[in-house]
């Protein structure tokens, strides 16, 4: 029950504080689930958010329900479920029935505008987090700054691909680097 | 109410990516039923934006209530997550097992991709959230308490929200 409370508790404050789209959440996230709660390590991380990210759904709830089942079954997919929704969902409702003009409402414009440039500088914190952990070679950094590119400069590309590319290539790349050492056997 | 919960099925199930992938696929479903007008469709655009939370589960929410009050809010948000809650819980299985496997070592070139996407997604955000100088102001403390110090990221996003209150209302 403790650790259903937790998984509930633990996205829903990922939840209130995701402003601007799933990678808003990454750093919360990171430090909620990783460094605070040592759920998963960085790699693990890393795995859950490519799953979710190339899955159908919003990148928050499907990376709720997939730690809500790897921590506690299926109680944990419903746990992880709702506190990822129900802040959302708490506060549109509140928006549509009390607050239609919140929107105009100078002060809280500018709030958001002061959000937004923390927002980016948390995320790329992150990547930068995970870059030193997991660029170890030549080989990692030329895979890391061919994904870069690809995800960049190609128009209509999705990142899904990217990602089942990178999967293949490594581990071909992996097989490949084997090979000799067992024949030398 | 049955064709609301199967449109934002439908949402939720063809929306790859997340956030702005699924922005032209509600529009269409959207406007094609005349639950919204495009005017009002920006407008949750934009609530969604500035609000917590992922856009889709927002226009679910909002668009439920515009039409069935707080039963169709919730029917509507209850589907646009369903396709996630039956694909994840296979996803795991399957993750589970492609652990276990000899090509567990692509988990790590995945790994080193997903870095990249995030990597990218900052290179896409920064244009849209740094406008002048009090935005790089911002960005920079930011990065320095979230490096130099263990304060959690909630604090220092609430705290980026009052600094944007009180530099962009009372002194810019």
């Amino acid at each position: 029950m403790r650790l259903l409370w937790q998984i509930f508790s633990s996205f829903f404050k990922i939840g209130a504080f995701t402003i601007g789209g799933g990678y808003a959440m990454l750093p919360v996230m990171q430090r909620d689930v990783v460094d605070r709660l040592g759920w998963l390590d960085e790699q693990e991380f890393m795995e859950t958010i490519a799953v979710t990210q190339s899955a159908p759904g919003a990148i928050a709830v499907n990376t709720a329900i997939l730690i809500g089942k790897q921590m506690a079954g299926l109680p944990g997919v419903i746990a992880g479920c709702l506190g990822a929704v129900l802040p959302s969902f708490l506060i549109i409702l509140s928006i549509a029935v009390f607050f239609q003009n919140i929107l105009s409402w100078s002060p809280a414009i500018n709030f958001f505008a002061g959000v937004r440039p923390a927002v980016v500088a948390l995320i790329a914190h992150v990547a930068w987090k995970m870059g030193r952990k997991l660029i170890g070679n030549i080989y990692s950094l030329l895979l890391f700054l061919i994904s870069l590119a690809l995800i960049l400069f190609v128009p209509g590309l999705h990142p899904i691909w990217v990602i089942f590319g990178s999967g293949i290539v490594t581990a071909i790349w992996a097989t490949a680097q084997k090979q000799p050492k067992e024949e030398a056997k | 109410m049955w064709t609301l919960f199967f449109t934002f099925f439908k949402i939720g199930l063809f929306t790859i990516g997340g956030g702005y992938a699924m922005i032209p696929l509600m529009q269409e479903e959207i406007i094609a039923h005349n639950w919204l007008t495009q005017a009002e469709f920006l407008n949750i655009v934009a609530i969604a934006e500035m609000t917590p939370g992922p856009i889709s589960i927002n226009a679910a929410t909002f668009i439920g209530h515009q039409l069935y009050g707080v039963a169709g809010a919730s029917l509507a948000t209850f589907g646009v997550v369903a396709p996630s809650l039956i694909i994840m819980v296979i996803f795991s299985h399957l993750l589970a097992k492609l652990k276990a496997s000899k090509y567990a070592v692509a988990l790590k070139g995945i790994a080193i991709t997903v870095t990249a996407l995030i990597a990218a997604a900052v290179f896409r955000l920064v244009g849209p959230a740094i406008t002048n100088y009090a935005d790089i102001g911002i960005a920079l403390v930011t990065l320095a308490l979230v490096a130099k110090t263990k304060i959690s990221p909630i604090l220092i996003i609430l705290g980026a929200g009052v600094a944007g209150v009180v530099l962009y209302g009372y002194i810019l």
